[in-house]
């Protein structure tokens, strides 16, 4: 599937010996022990992408800058053990939910610590309050905030290994050299770090100054690693949430309300179901009726047999129809003065309807609460908000709590919130046990954070062969942003050029952006805030918005009678982004004969520092529109994407390409299949055959993904970039094929129902019993 | 409470759980077997696939009363071992086309993979795009072209 470009020579900007000068710190420790500072600039992931001005990491972290600064902190520091067995120990303040951070993070420390890549054990931090704003995984922003600071750590520890082995071996430090974790004198001696780890331990604080490796010294950096962790996966050994042994955490369900923030009102049976087989606890909790038993089976057994009396939910009376008039008529509107001779203009409105984040692992937390202390294995990306707000819940002090973050099975999203991990809290602190609480994926999918439903309108005029504007307003219903990103929005205020926006309209500030040259351009963001359990997915906004965007690129180009790609070529602002372009125009043979009922469509995407241009070719044919398949929607099919991604560096290009491979997959369902029906207050979607993520029968049976050669030599974010992409091309690829611009998103969201909904009472269905009879 | 016996992965194993429990809370709830995943208790995801006596089954739907004490249940723990190696072939091409991202999905996808080459080979035929679009597995991460790729390089390997 995956092409490569061959490694170029580069000179990226801060090659120079001074700016790769760093402080570094050597701490007190038994075994040599580094670490360094993560910094403002990384807090700020939204900001440092789009706001020019803001300080860069690499500026903050500059020698002279730190020298500057009296004290030794201890406090922010990221730390790297260097263990007596020859193994480097780090672990990472980010959350790992597939993305592939903890290899990235890996090749860094190698390369720096000349220590191979199996020697580096990247593990998932605990909750640290005292990074205070550090410690969210979100915006694509982890290898871009880390980068630096990470590789310092690492520098660090192989100069403090360097001057012990030249008192080891009585050798100057200049004559020898590091490879492979063995330090080698010139008359052939050598020690491994092994053996150096205790003698270049320091009794204290120290700060030091290190230089960082020349990019063209690279050996591990740039190259294509496996996962760290995959072997684990293939095996079935890699640990999830619920798969970690706590003693005494038994199972534990939720008997959720019938529709959103439904609650309870009365419990007809409580004692009954206590008694049902396995079942040790029953207890009324904010969110529904707890339940606690030797099995998950026999929770959902006791969450069905339940007999509640619900109150009304939130939006009991909200359809798909009644939020989209409520969107509608917030719209702001589009003013554009009356047209010069000679003008004209486009004019479109696009409907993007509820989608869901789910991971294939549901909503999921281990509890063990104490009277005086309570401790929590989560996969939270926020795990700081997540601790003071269970202590918060608890009423402990937030040191009392503990949050162990564990690997993730998927987020898009998702794991920015921690409302399983607040549940566990809570009905482990009521019922006095620890508690392994996992959603049902029919509650995952029903009561758990949705992607809001937004409309785009756009208006583009232009005039003798020039775009004069390109105006957009997007409405959506409510982003929650309550998991630590507002907090960091409000610390930075003070240097945004966008004061007094909301969060929300900040961050639609600082991240949508028009790619192209087309005069006069403005994008606004107005929210209807409804009682929904909102969030992003892969991305807040970008895909729509840059979708909508690029179906109107393709009217104007038709318009002005041009070629997408040429049109798009001529007026792209960045040469990053014509490069990326170019590469799948050739790559991909756009403008080859296609057959009637085929089409290839184009589009480009910017974002967190890098550019990614997807090619798609889409067969909406009769035959296979109407392919049979049980229980699946199949619809027009992707035939082939291609894919280029330039993010200035990429670490790994192997995890880069599968970065973008599933982006793609997100980008062809929230195109053609996949969405979420509101009907009185409920989702419809209770299952994977109800809500239509892309299957194997969607997927393109011919993929090419291209990483383009460093550009800028930092790297971008890259875990969100290609959904935006990929998403407009297969929409433009789905016009050209059919003559019509598709305006609502997923394209068959108002098609009849493809499955029966499942019933709300009880709220969760019961397990087949006819697995064997299915075996094949 | 009722017993019940059935050889899993190689060793006969023996239970006291209600006949009416689904297998794959037996395996990860009571005998603490966590590859088979939970996605969604519906037969539906196939994130939990195993192999019953050689055939790819999903063990959320499956009570385990209705095992018998000479069914063979194998998961993803047991698979290398129905070859007599340290990794199947198929986890091994799993490896060389680093296919998982989170890896949630995967150990279902390879028990599946494996049983679709043995079903393909069994009808003597070679895999094609209509057997790979009956792989219902979700891959919440996407990663379905690389499967396809690491299917089709194991698909001759054992």
């Amino acid at each position: 599937m995956v092409t490569q470009s061959p490694q170029q020579p580069f000179r990226p900007e801060g090659e120079g010996f001074g700016r790769r000068r760093f402080l570094g710190f050597v701490l007190a420790a038994s075994t040599l022990t580094v670490a360094a500072q993560l910094g403002e600039g990384a807090a700020a992931p939204k900001a440092a992408a789009a706001v020019p001005g803001l300080p860069e990491p690499a500026e903050l972290y500059d020698l002279n800058d730190m020298l500057t600064d009296a004290t030794l902190l201890t406090a922010n520091l990221i730390t790297i053990t260097m263990n007596p067995d020859g193994t480097a120990s780090f672990a990472l303040p980010r959350a790992e939910v597939g993305q592939g951070v903890t290899t990235s993070t890996a090749m860094l420390i190698a390369e720096e610590l000349d220590l191979p890549l199996d020697k580096v054990r990247v593990t998932l931090a605990d909750a640290r309050p005292e990074l205070v704003f550090n410690q969210l995984t979100g915006g694509s922003n982890t290898t871009i905030s880390t980068y630096t600071p990470v590789r310092v750590a690492a520098a660090t520890a192989k100069q403090r290994l360097l001057e012990a082995a030249a008192a080891e071996l009585g050798a100057p430090l200049s004559a020898l050299s590091a490879l492979q974790g063995v330090i080698t004198a010139p008359d052939g001696r050598s020690l491994g770090y092994a053996e150096l780890a205790v003698k270049a331990a320091s009794l204290t604080n120290l700060r030091v100054a290190v230089t960082l490796k020349a990019a063209s010294a690279f050996q591990v950096i740039g190259t294509p690693q496996n996962r760290i962790d995959a072997l684990d996966a293939v095996t079935g050994r890699k640990q999830f949430a619920m798969d970690v042994k706590v003693a005494g955490a038994m199972p534990a369900m939720i008997c959720r309300p019938p529709t959103i923030n439904g609650t309870v009102v009365s419990v007809q049976n409580l004692a009954a179901v206590q008694a049902m087989p396995g079942i040790t606890d029953v207890a009324v909790v904010s969110t529904g009726v707890a339940v606690r038993g030797r099995t998950f089976g026999q929770c959902i057994d006791a969450v069905r047999a339940l007999q509640v009396t619900w109150g009304p939910g939130s939006e009991d009376h909200a359809t798909d129809a009644t939020v989209l008039a409520e969107l509608r008529a917030a719209e702001n509107p589009l003013v554009t003065p009356p047209l010069p001779l000679l003008t004209e203009a486009i004019d479109a409105r696009f409907t993007f309807h509820f989608a869901s984040n789910s991971p294939l692992e549901t909503n999921c937390a281990v509890a063990d609460v104490r009277s005086d202390s309570a401790e929590i294995w989560a996969s939270v990306k926020a795990p700081i908000t997540a601790q003071e707000e269970i202590a918060a819940k608890l009423g402990l002090p937030v040191t009392a709590v503990t949050v162990h973050c564990v690997q993730g099975g998927g987020s898009f999203g998702r794991k920015l919130f921690h409302d399983a991990a607040l549940e566990a809290a809570e009905v482990s602190q009521k019922m006095g046990k620890p508690v392994r609480l996992m959603w049902h994926r029919t509650d995952d999918f029903r009561h758990g954070r949705v992607h809001p439903m937004s409309t785009s309108r756009v208006r583009a005029t232009y005039s003798l062969g020039q775009v004069l504007t390109m105006d957009q307003r997007h409405t959506s219903v409510a982003t929650e942003f309550g998991h630590g990103l507002g907090e960091i929005i409000t610390s930075l205020a003070a240097k945004l050029p966008v004061g007094g926006l909301a969060f929300s309209e900040t961050i639609f500030t600082l991240t949508q952006q028009t790619p192209y040259n087309f005069g006069v351009t403005s994008q606004l963001l107005t929210e209807v805030d409804n009682g929904f359990h909102t969030g992003s997915m892969r991305n807040i906004y970008s895909p729509n918005v840059r979708c909508a965007q690029e179906l109107v690129v393709d009217r104007l180009a038709a318009a002005m009678g041009r070629d997408p790609y040429e049109f798009r070529r001529e007026f792209l602002k960045d040469r990053r982004a014509v490069a990326v372009l170019d590469k799948v125009a050739q790559v991909g043979n756009w403008g080859r004969a296609m057959a009637p009922g085929t089409a290839q469509g184009i589009a480009i995407h910017p974002e967190y520092h890098g550019f990614v241009a997807v090619l798609a070719e889409i067969d909406c044919t009769a035959a296979t529109v109407n392919r049979q398949i049980p229980d699946a929607v199949t619809g027009p099919r992707v035939t082939k994407v291609v894919c280029a991604v330039d993010v200035g560096l990429a670490v790994n290009p192997k995890g880069l390409e599968a970065q973008m491979m599933g982006g793609i997959m997100d980008g062809i369902a929230i195109t053609l299949t996949s969405s979420l029906h509101l009907h009185n207050g409920v989702f419809q979607e209770g299952s994977w055959d109800n809500y239509f993520y892309t299957r194997q029968w969607n997927t393109p049976t011919e993929l090419d993904i291209i990483v383009m050669p460093p550009t800028t030599g930092t790297p971008g974010g890259a875990g969100e970039l290609a959904v935006a992409g990929a998403m407009a091309a297969v929409a433009c690829a789905y016009g050209r094929a059919t003559g019509t611009m598709p305006t609502t998103f997923p394209i068959n969201h108002d098609a009849p129902l493809a499955f029966t909904p499942l019933p709300t009472v009880p709220p969760i269905p019961q397990s087949p019993t006819d697995g064997l009879s299915r075996a094949y | 409470m009722p017993q019940h016996t059935f050889i899993l992965n190689g060793q006969q194993v023996t239970v006291d759980v209600e006949d009416d429990v689904r297998l794959l809370w037996v395996l990860r709830d009571v005998l603490g077997v966590t590859g088979p995943k939970y996605g969604c208790g519906l037969g539906v995801c196939q994130a939990c696939t195993s192999h019953i006596n050689g055939k790819a089954f999903n063990p959320c739907s499956v009570p385990v009363g209705d095992l018998q004490p000479t069914d063979r249940v194998t998961t993803i723990e047991g698979l290398p071992a129905t070859v007599g190696r340290d990794l199947h072939p198929m986890q091994e091409a799993w490896l060389q086309f680093d296919v998982p991202q989170c890896g949630y999905c995967q150990p279902g996808q390879i028990m599946a993979a494996v049983a679709k080459v043995l079903q393909a080979r069994a009808a003597g035929r070679q895999l094609g795009d209509t057997d790979y679009d009956e792989i219902r597995n979700i891959c919440r991460c996407g990663t379905y072209y690389r499967i396809r790729e690491a299917i089709a390089a194991a698909e001759n390997q054992f």
